[in-house]
């Protein structure tokens, strides 16, 4: 009798444990992993072919690895500003372009310093910095000899550096998660808390969606803000939202172990309305059709939330934070 | 004048009998309400390593406790718009008095003390004008009302008692009304002011500039000298709008932020404020990160650990409480947990005999 109460204690207080495990290990180290491999290839590639005809398909894979793992904003990102380094979206007060813009102008020597360029403003760094560089009609046709080549290596050898250390902090971090709860453990102080910082980020990933990839385009009936919508120079908007639904399905699954239903077909859902689309860079939100097609997205993903917090939340007995949720 | 049988009576209608102190509630450092492991609610004592010092049951959620300076009584205050707040013996563990707000008024979640324990100053809403009041009760008097002067401002948030029986409010400027809920009714005209006020009313009132209007003045610290305020953005975010200021009387606030991905991350939020020594943080339970400042207003630094929110001064460093049951001691940006309890820590940590 007692040995059978025992095992049910330990039914009962595993599933939190063992979900944590596989989004380390099945989700979040394979992502990192492959961030820093693109990163280093954009960076090598960068120094062997500056144009942006050269750089722009190692830049669209390095994103494409980014939007992998943007959603895990805790740990290695969340230190020294690296999430923000690395992607600085959204910029409602253009720092982006004016960086850049301050850069070139002044023609700053930190391009030939990668400690010095690191205590570059973090507009002035990252994706965004790199994809203004390598689409604006501003910098076109820049040559290999011309400041914005070097300036374009130097953002690169930048987020490879940067990626670099996310993926070699995640191993640490990785560790932390694993043995929370443990003695000398001052990050996780209890085994739930992976747990929470898991799901917190989920709902947040799918927030951030809702909320600024597909918002910050639609803006007001009124008034709908085509130009707000991200990285659309590099015409990667819907693209964006596609992959991160895809990452964030990815950790749904992976957190909650055991069979998703309801989540699933939440997703299925909103995936299938997102491919739909056809409008990649949110050009269409100037219609009311057009407009329609992205707020049933953004409805999509509303839906989702209410799945994850319905289904994964209860099961793992988490909601988003006590305070964040609701201060005062 | 009060007379024998007046004061008698007031004696015995009082929370706790005259000579009993905080020693005898066991000697908490620290009050601080939480949501506890089967949803009910509860006041804590805590010691300074963070530890149970008591615990007392509340009806509801509740928001900041006010703790008197020298008798184990705890006012704890509903979260807004609530009309009630109980004065919890924390010696017996029981309700001496509930304090109804007057009619045509709520209360706004703290209050303070002053006149050595005897008068409790509490933020309230006129609900007609939406003008904001401080309230004045008499403990003497087994809590009576005793009066009330306006605020300076609308939405007064956090009350603070400075040395010289002067108070300082933080007129979060964000109009409600009970009849719908937490809604802001004035986001694009609200002027939210940090005033200092008596109980003949108020007699200073810092403005911060036109731009800076969306900055909710919500929380307050003070070491006597300044007075640090922390704020709330009710603009679109991102933004990395300045979230603390320090002011001293007469003066120009000083506004601090820190560099723009850590400004960022705070996500435009400040929870609680509190000062230590030369030091001021602000927790972000959205950001998930303490920030640190010298009390000449440069960032010295932030620590992380999410959904933080409760902050008090702990010797010469900080002590926080999160929505995950930690206790963390701050030295520094140095995060050392001090204790973990099955229970949502609530809003705020607040000193007692401070």
């Amino acid at each position: 009798m007692r040995g059978l109460s025992l095992a049910v204690m330990l039914t009962l207080s595993s599933p939190a444990v063992a979900g944590v495990k596989e989004a380390v290990e099945d989700h979040v180290l394979p992502r990192v992993h492959s961030f820093a491999v693109q990163a280093k290839a954009l960076e090598v590639n960068a120094s062997a072919d500056c144009t942006a005809e050269g750089v722009r398909p190692s830049f669209q894979n390095t994103f494409d690895a980014w939007m992998g793992i943007s959603h895990l904003g805790f740990g290695p990102l969340e230190e020294e500003g690296r999430a923000l380094a690395i992607s600085f979206w959204p910029d409602k007060r253009g720092m982006v372009a004016s960086t850049v813009a301050g850069l070139v102008r002044d023609e700053d020597p930190a391009v030939d310093d990668p400690a010095e360029f690191a205590e570059v403003s973090v507009a002035g760094r990252g994706l965004f910095a790199l994809e203004r560089l390598l689409y604006d009609p501003a910098y076109a046709g820049y040559g290999r000899g011309d400041y914005t080549c070097r300036l374009v290596q130097a953002v690169a050898r930048d987020l490879s550096r940067m990626a670099g250390e996310v993926d070699a902090g995640w191993t640490d971090h990785a560790a932390l998660m694993l043995t929370a709860g443990a003695d000398g453990n001052g990050v996780y102080l209890t085994e739930a808390e992976p747990v929470q910082r898991f799901y917190t980020a989920l709902m947040a990933g799918l927030e951030f969606v809702a909320d600024q990839r597909l918002g910050r385009p639609l803006g007001t009936f009124d008034r709908p803000r085509p130009e707000r919508a991200e990285a659309r120079r590099s015409v990667r908007s819907l693209r964006n939202v596609e992959l991160s639904l895809a990452a964030l399905r990815d950790l749904a699954e992976k957190l909650a172990e055991d069979p998703i239903p309801a989540v699933a077909a939440a997703f299925d859902t909103v995936q299938a309305q997102a491919q739909d689309l056809q409008d990649p860079v949110f050009a269409g939100v100037d219609d009311p059709a057009g407009r329609l097609k992205v707020e049933i997205v953004q409805q999509g993903v509303r839906a989702t939330q209410d799945a994850v917090a319905g289904e994964i939340g209860a099961r793992l007995g988490v909601t988003q934070g006590f305070n964040s949720a609701d201060g005062d | 004048m009060t007379t024998r049988r007046g004061f008698l009576a007031a004696l015995l209608a009082s929370a706790a009998l005259p000579g009993l102190s905080w020693a005898d509630a066991g000697s908490p450092a620290y009050l601080a309400a939480a949501r506890e492991a089967d949803g009910g609610y509860a006041l804590f004592g805590l010691s300074g390593e963070g530890q149970d010092v008591f615990r007392v049951p509340l009806p509801g959620r509740g928001h900041a406790a006010t703790a008197h300076p020298s008798a184990p009584e705890a006012v704890a205050f509903a979260r807004r718009p609530g009309t009630f707040a109980l004065v919890l013996d924390c010696v017996s563990g029981r309700v001496a008095h509930r304090l109804e707000s007057p009619e045509g008024h709520h209360f706004y979640g703290h209050g303070a003390f002053i006149a050595g324990g005897d008068i409790l100053c509490t933020t309230e809403n006129h609900i007609d004008s939406g003008e904001g009041r401080i309230g004045f009760w008499s403990r003497r008097e087994g809590y009576a009302r005793i009066g009330a002067v306006p605020s300076g401002g609308i939405g007064p948030h956090e009350v603070l008692a400075l040395p010289g029986e002067v108070l300082a409010v933080a007129n979060g400027g964000i109009r409600t009304h009970p009849d719908k809920g937490r809604e802001k009714l004035n986001i694009p005209t609200m002027r939210p002011n940090l005033a200092y006020a008596t109980m003949r009313g108020v007699d200073e009132v810092m403005e911060l500039a036109a731009d800076q209007h969306l900055a909710s003045i919500r929380h307050l610290a003070t070491d006597g000298a300044t007075v640090a305020f922390a704020m709330q953005w009710q603009g679109d975010l991102p933004d990395p709008t300045p979230l603390l200021g320090l002011h001293r009387r007469g003066a120009r606030p000083v506004l601090c932020a820190a560099d723009l991905p850590e400004q960022l991350a705070m996500e435009g939020y400040a929870g609680s404020v509190a000062l230590s020594g030369d030091m001021v943080g602000i927790t972000s339970p959205r950001g998930g990160r303490v920030h640190l400042y010298g009390l000449d207003g440069a960032f010295r630094g932030a620590a992380m650990r999410p959904d933080v929110c409760g902050l008090a001064p702990r010797g010469m460093g900080l002590m926080a409480t999160d929505g995950m049951g930690g206790v963390l001691g701050l030295d520094g940006d140095r995060v050392r947990p001090l204790a973990v309890a099955r229970r949502h820590w609530d809003n705020h940590l607040v000193p007692v005999g401070l």
